[in-house]
């Protein structure tokens, strides 16, 4: 059910494909500013742990040299910490808007993931990633273009677990109708709003047929609301068999949280890997963008030390939040140049086959940004 | 998730990589969530790790193994995961490497064994496919294979095997999820045209 308030919020989240609409030209931000509040806008950035901080320096380079109307609030939080600031929360809840790098979560233990913790807190219920080929990119699939949304809040990774005698854990997956039905509401919507011709929604429900068959039939309500939105269903396992053989078959996908961790990565990988594919956490309130597919996004070492992380799914993610916050001129501006240097190949991280370090890309991104 | 499970399915892993000659145990798991229940998982897989120390172990997290597997499936030897993500991580396996139509799999227990096709998905077919009668018998095939050799008869066993692969390599008689427009009938007595 989308809301006046999410709609907006929706259409923000549009990919690449919306023509460029001229606007007055701004000298600097808060110059005569068109907002109705008069402020320029205000944006959390906190840049995390690993390859983080890289990324966001990234982004707030490309920011500076287009000179984009925004300004960055930023934070320092790192995975170990007990419990996320709570200034970060007020900041992010003043500004609705945040970008961030990934934050490292320790393995084992008592300390349970602070992204986690961050998405339940604002309740961004909606994980989206958008995976998409690349001109000048090549992979084994052509024509992919799919947006897997994920439900971020329950599910499996709800946390919810226990030792019932020593040797033997208990762990529960809860799925709810209520936020099945936010879900499915929003991928429909976003299909809508988007020109998608199609949803499919992921699911187990011959093995678990009370909590998947909930997910359905959350779905399929849903659907009926949308005629002219095909929609379909497919078991999960078959669905990454059907992910490496033919990825040009799915369009948006609906998923709860497990099995959209798993198909995110997995198209995400299909698509070039998690260096370059864009994506946010979106709940009814707030958004906060970050490098779509979970997998990796803290790096290693030795991708900090010789700083050669790959920046262009942050960029991507900035381009997304540069549409949310109605800027989509500017969102354009940045796609373009990023789509300009992957296109031409000369200057691309270890990831996607080349040995340019992140400082080089972004500088050839701004480039890019001047033609 | 037991502790007597987690350490029954390691052992075999291991056992398995040990009798085949494998060089790489990847263990697969969520524990940075998960910790409790995959954690134990992990403390199980570390435990019979150290029992073999000529075999490499190594973990990695489910959804940067599913990228790696569309990435750089070649880094993977023996992979020993929980019921769920096993699930996952065959298909998108299975599909790498040609399709569920292709790839052998069976079911063992400490008593007793069901060989069947290897990845879950579709091992029932669509009704296109029964009409027609156009389902592709190799991943059974080689599945009763690895039952010739479970039966201790390895000869059978590899001679059964060199057929169906001499047939897939040179690409005649191929059904439809191969490329091919083959009926199951054509395939059978192509493999069997082989064997002699």
């Amino acid at each position: 059910m989308a809301t006046t308030r999410s709609i907006p919020l929706l259409k923000r989240l549009i990919a690449r494909s919306q023509p460029s609409r001229s606007v007055t030209y701004m000298h600097r931000p808060g110059a005569g500013s068109p907002r109705p509040d008069g402020s320029p806008r205000q944006v959390t950035l906190i840049p995390g742990d690993g390859i983080g901080p890289l990324a966001t320096n990234a982004v707030e380079q490309v920011m500076e040299a287009m000179h984009a109307p925004v300004y960055f609030e930023k934070f320092e939080v790192h995975g170990n910490m007990k419990k996320f600031p709570e200034e970060v929360l007020d900041s992010i809840r003043r500004n609705k808007v945040c970008i961030k790098g990934g934050l490292a979560t320790p393995m084992g233990g008592g300390v349970s993931s602070l992204n986690v913790f961050l998405r339940k807190e604002l309740d961004l219920y909606a994980s989206l990633v958008n995976c998409f080929n690349m001109k000048g990119l090549p992979t084994r699939h052509d024509n992919v273009d799919i947006v897997v949304i994920r439900e971020n809040t329950e599910g499996e990774y709800a946390g919810l677990e226990h030792e019932v005698v020593p040797g033997v854990v208990e762990s529960l997956k809860v799925i709810t109708k209520f936020c099945s039905e936010r879900i499915a509401s929003y991928a429909f919507e976003y299909a809508y709003l988007n020109n998608r011709k199609k949803v499919t929604a992921v699911h187990k429900a011959n093995i678990m047929k009370l909590a998947d068959g909930l997910f359905l039939e959350a779905c399929r309500e849903v659907a009926q609301k949308y005629p002219d939105i095909q929609y379909n269903e497919i078991i999960v396992d078959n669905c990454c068999m059907q992910l490496v053989s033919r990825p040009e078959q799915f369009d948006v996908m609906v998923t709860p949280n497990l099995y959209g961790n798993l198909v995110a990565n997995t198209a995400a990988g299909i698509c070039g890997g998690t260096g370059v594919m864009p994506g946010g956490n979106v709940g009814a309130e707030h958004a906060v963008f970050e490098q779509g597919a979970s997998a990796g996004n803290v790096g290693k070492d030795s991708m900090v030390k010789k700083k050669t992380a790959n920046p262009v799914a942050l960029l991507l993610s900035s381009a997304m939040m540069l549409r949310h916050l109605q800027f989509p001129s500017f969102a354009d501006r940045l796609e373009n140049a990023v789509q300009r240097v992957i296109l031409d190949g000369k200057v691309r991280t270890k990831d996607l086959g080349g040995s340019n370090t992140t400082q080089e890309v972004v500088d050839a991104v701004i480039h890019a940004l001047a033609r | 998730m037991t502790k007597f499970c987690s350490e029954r399915i390691a052992k075999y892993a291991f056992e398995y990589a040990y009798l085949n000659n494998r060089k790489t145990v990847t263990a697969v798991h969520k524990a940075n969530i998960m910790k409790l229940a995959d954690g134990l998982f992990l403390e199980s897989c570390r435990q019979v790790a150290t029992k073999y120390p000529s075999i490499k172990y190594n973990e990695i997290i489910v959804d940067n193994c599913c990228m790696q597997l569309v990435s750089k499936p070649e880094q993977f030897n023996v992979m020993v995961t929980p019921n769920l993500y096993g699930n996952l991580v065959a298909n998108t396996a299975a599909g790498i490497a040609g399709g569920t139509g292709v790839m052998p799999g069976g079911n063992v227990g400490a008593d007793h064994a069901v060989f069947e096709q290897g990845a879950s998905a579709g091992n029932v077919g669509n009704e296109k496919l029964l009409e027609q009668k156009k389902a592709n018998p190799v991943a059974l095939l080689l599945s009763s294979a690895m039952m010739l050799r479970h039966l201790q008869f390895p000869s059978f066993a590899d001679r059964l095997e060199t057929a169906v692969k001499r047939v897939i390599s040179d690409g005649k008689y191929m059904t439809k999820d191969l490329g091919g427009a083959s009926t199951t009938q054509e395939v059978v007595d192509a493999v069997i045209a082989t064997l002699h």
